[in-house]
C-alpha cells in the first residue's frame, strides 16, 4: 500500500506479476481484482498538491476520495456561490483514480457529461517505470485510453481536475409520481433542460398498466441557505449478513408499494435541502450490500440509445417483473450527448437503467442472458463497474473503440474483468 | 485562562510520520495554524501544502535532526517563534529498531535510545520552560505500549520509551499546578512505516487516522495518558500484572 508516487513507480518496476491499482473497491463487479496479480491499493495516495480558489483547478493525489473534496469545498458559513464536483457518482467514497478509470457518471450527466470530461491531466506510472503526463493535448491517446480504461493502462498517481462553479451548495428538490415509462418520458424531457440533477426510482414489480411506475427526483443548486459538510465515514452500518438475503420477491414487493405510496397524494413535494441525500442516498448506511445475504447480488446496468429507448426499457422491464427477480433498487435516467473523451466510456445518449438482483445462481445468470440480448440488439452495452457477468461478445459489440483502447493496455497490467473478456493475457500461462 | 485546552497553535516535532500527518490533517480541518517539524523538506512541503488546502490556516515548515540533541533548544525555540506561541506541541518522531540488531550491536541500541528517549527528553525540558513562562498550553508525546513492560521481543524500544512515560510522568507532577497539561499517548499496533516490516493485518491494529482521532478526543479533554485504541488500556494492565515467573514463560 504506497504513500508515495516513488513507491508506486518501484512497485512496479519490482513486480512479480502482472498490476492493477485499486482504490475504495466500489466497484460492484470485477474491474478492480486482480486475483494470483499485484493489487496496487492507491488509497495511501491522498494528499491534494494544489487547489485554485480563483479558476476552482484542483490537483491532487489519485487516492483522494470525493468525500475528502467535499469536505474542503464545503464549509457550513458557505451559502452562497461556491465550487463544487464537476460529476458525482452515487456514492462519495471513491478515489479521483476510480472516478477516472470508469469515467463515472452522475445524476447531472445530461448537463456535464461525465467524470473524465472534467480531468484536465494526469499522471500514469506504466510498468516500464514511466511517469507520462497525459491531457488533451500531451500524449492524448493515453489519456484517451485512461480515461474509461478501467486501470488496464497504468496507475494513476495524480490528477488536474476543473471543479463547478455553482450558486450555491444547498440543493431544491423535487420529487414527482409517474405512473407509467411514457409519463416518465415526458417528465425527464422536461425537466432536464432546467434541472441539473435527474434520475428516477422504477417500480419494478409493478405489472401491466403499472409498468414502469416511479418517482421522478429532480433537483439543482440553490444559494442562500447553508449547508453541514457531508459526514467522513456513514454513521450506520449494516452489522452483519444475514444467513438468508433479505430481500425476497415478498419483501421487494411489499417495500415497493409502501415506497411508491411514500410519494404520496400529492404528485409533488419540493424541499430544500443539503445534496447529500439527494446525490448519496446508498452512503447512509455502510455496507448496504449485506442485506442480500453472503451470496450478494448482481446489478443490471445499461444504456440504450434515444432512438429505441422507449420500447427497449418496456421490453427490460417486462422481462423483469415476468420474473418476479428484481429488488429494490431500479434507477432510470436519460443520458445526454456530451461526448466523453474516453475511448471505453459507458454512456451514449439514450436511457440508462440500473436493477439490482438478488444472488440466485443459474436463474439469474439466465435472466441477465436474457437481458443482455435484448441490449445488445439494440445496439446497447453494459456497464463494465457494475458488471459480473457480461459476455465477451457484448462486450466487443457494445463498446466501438476497444480497437483502439487494446494497443494502448499496458502488457504489465491485468483484472479479473480484463481477463473475462479477454482482452488481456490470462497470466500463469 | 480557558479551561478546555484550545488547539489552534500546534507544532509537530515528527510531522512525517503517518499519525503526526494524520492529527494534522484533523487540526487543519478545524482551521488550527500548523508548525511542522522534520527531517525530509520535500516530504514536509507536500504536506504543508496539502493541509493548506483542507483549512489549516497557516502552515510553518522547519527542518531538523532530531539526533543533533546539542540543536533541541534551538529547534524549540524557532518551532514556538514560527507562530509566536503554542498551545500544543506534540512530540511524535521514533525510529524502531530491530531487536536482534540492537543487542548485538551497541551503536543500533544507542541511536535507538538517543532518537527514542534522549532527544525527546531533551526536547521536552525546552518546551516545559516555554510553555511555563506562557502559563497554559499541552505537551503531547507519542510513547507507546511497549513502554509499560520490558519484553524480550522489544525491549530496548520498549525501555526508550518507558523511561519517556516516566520523565512525562515527573514533568506532568511539575507542571500541575500551571494548568499545563502533559499528554502521554500510548499506542498499541499501527499500521504505519514505523511498523511496516510487521504483519499488519488483524483485529489488533489501528489505522493512524484512528489514532489521530483518539489523540484530538484526549488533547481537548486534557486527559493525561491515552491508550488508542481504548482496548490497549485493559490488554497492557493485564500485561504488566502478569507475575514474572509466568511473564518469563511467554513469548511476548
Amino acid at each position: 500500500m504506497p504513500s508515495r508516487p516513488e513507491q508506486v513507480v518501484r512497485l512496479l518496476q519490482n513486480r512479480a506479476a502482472p498490476a492493477l491499482a485499486y482504490g475504495c473497491g466500489r466497484s460492484y463487479g470485477d474491474v478492480a481484482l486482480n486475483p494470483n496479480g499485484l493489487l496496487v491499493d492507491c488509497r495511501n495516495l491522498d494528499r491534494f498538491i494544489a487547489f485554485d480558489p480563483a479558476t476552482g483547478v484542483l490537483r491532487c493525489e489519485a487516492g483522494v476520495q470525493l468525500a475528502d473534496i467535499l469536505a474542503f469545498l464545503c464549509r457550513p458559513e458557505a451559502d452562497g456561490d461556491g465550487w463544487f464536483l464537476p460529476v458525482t457518482p452515487g456514492t462519495r467514497f471513491v478515489t479521483i483514480g476510480g472516478a477516472i478509470a470508469n469515467d463515472v457518471h452522475g445524476k447531472n450527466h445530461h448537463c456535464s457529461g461525465t467524470f473524465g470530461r472534467h480531468v484536465l491531466s494526469l499522471e500514469l506510472a506504466r510498468s516500464d517505470g514511466s511517469v507520462s503526463t497525459c491531457s488533451l493535448h500531451e500524449n492524448a491517446s493515453l489519456f484517451a485510453a485512461t480515461i474509461g480504461g478501467l486501470g488496464l493502462t497504468g496507475v494513476i498517481l495524480s490528477a488536474s481536475i476543473q471543479l463547478r462553479r455553482v450558486e450555491g451548495l444547498a440543493v431544491e428538490a423535487e420529487n414527482i409520481r409517474f405512473g407509467s415509462l411514457d409519463e416518465f418520458w415526458d417528465l425527464s424531457s422536461s425537466s432536464d433542460s432546467s434541472w441539473e440533477y435527474t434520475a428516477a426510482w422504477v417500480d419494478c414489480v409493478a405489472a401491466g398498466k403499472d409498468l414502469g411506475r416511479g418517482i421522478f427526483s429532480r433537483a439543482r443548486h440553490v444559494s442562500g441557505v447553508g449547508v453541514d459538510p457531508p459526514r467522513r465515514k456513514p454513521r450506520l452500518r449494516w452489522p452483519v449478513t444475514p444467513p438468508l438475503s433479505l430481500v425476497t420477491r415478498h419483501s421487494v414487493r411489499g417495500f415497493n408499494a409502501l415506497y411508491w405510496h411514500r410519494a404520496g397524494s400529492n404528485d409533488r413535494i419540493r424541499r430544500i435541502c443539503s445534496y447529500e441525500p439527494i446525490l448519496y442516498p446508498l452512503d447512509s448506511v455502510d455496507l448496504w450490500n449485506r442485506l442480500y445475504g453472503p451470496r450478494g447480488f448482481f446489478q443490471f446496468q445499461c444504456v440504450v440509445p434515444r432512438a429505441v429507448a422507449r420500447e427497449v426499457v418496456a421490453a427490460l422491464l417486462r422481462i423483469v417483473v415476468a420474473s418476479g427477480e428484481g429488488s429494490m433498487l431500479a434507477v432510470l435516467k436519460m443520458f445526454g450527448a456530451i461526448p466523453s473523451p474516453g475511448l471505453l466510456s459507458f454512456p451514449m445518449e439514450g436511457l440508462t437503467l440500473s436493477l439490482d438482483f438478488p444472488n440466485r445462481g443459474a436463474l439469474t445468470q439466465r435472466l441477465f442472458n436474457q437481458l443482455e440480448q435484448i441490449v445488445a440488439e439494440a445496439s446497447g452495452r453494459l456497464y463494465p463497474a457494475k458488471d459480473c457477468l457480461m459476455a465477451r461478445a457484448s462486450f466487443v459489440r457494445g463498446y466501438s473503440r476497444l480497437n483502439e483502447f487494446i494497443p494502448l493496455i499496458d502488457p504489465g497490467f491485468s483484472s479479473a474483468f480484463a481477463r473475462r473478456v479477454g482482452i488481456a493475457q490470462p497470466h500463469g500461462a | 485562562m480557558p479551561k478546555a485546552p484550545t488547539l489552534h497553535r500546534v507544532a509537530i516535532f515528527g510531522a512525517n510520520s503517518d499519525i503526526a500527518f494524520a492529527v494534522a490533517r484533523r487540526l487543519a480541518e478545524t482551521g488550527a495554524e500548523l508548525v511542522l517539524i522534520g527531517r525530509d523538506l520535500d516530504a514536509l512541503q507536500t504536506a504543508a501544502g496539502d493541509l493548506k488546502i483542507r483549512g489549516a490556516q497557516a502552515t510553518q515548515i522547519i527542518q531538523a535532526n532530531f539526533t543533533e540533541t546539542g540543536d533541541l533548544a534551538a529547534i524549540a525555540a524557532g518551532a514556538w517563534g514560527a507562530l509566536g506561541s503554542l498551545d500544543v506541541a506534540l512530540v511524535s518522531f521514533g525510529t524502531m529498531p530491530r531487536q536482534i540488531a540492537a543487542e548485538a550491536d551497541n551503536r543500533v541500541a544507542e541511536q535507538a535510545l538517543i532518537v527514542n528517549f534522549v532527544s525527546p527528553v531533551l526536547l521536552c525540558n525546552a518546551l516545559a520552560q516555554k510553555f511555563e513562562a506562557q502559563g497554559y498550553g499541552t505537551i503531547a508525546v507519542i510513547t507507546s505500549v511497549a513502554g509499560d513492560r520490558g519484553r524480550k521481543s522489544n525491549f530496548i524500544y520498549g525501555a526508550a520509551k518507558g523511561g519517556l512515560q516516566r520523565y512525562l510522568e515527573g514533568l506532568r507532577h511539575r507542571l500541575f499546578a500551571m494548568n499545563i497539561r502533559v499528554l502521554d499517548i500510548r499506542p498499541g499496533f499501527v499500521a504505519t512505516k514505523l511498523t511496516a516490516e510487521m504483519q499488519q493485518g488483524g483485529l489488533l491494529w489501528a489505522s493512524p487516522d484512528r489514532v489521530a482521532k483518539d489523540i484530538v478526543a484526549a488533547l481537548k479533554a486534557g486527559r493525561p495518558i491515552l491508550y488508542t485504541p481504548w482496548f490497549w488500556r485493559f490488554v497492557m494492565m493485564g500485561v504488566r500484572n502478569m507475575p514474572a515467573p509466568l511473564f518469563n514463560r511467554t513469548k511476548l
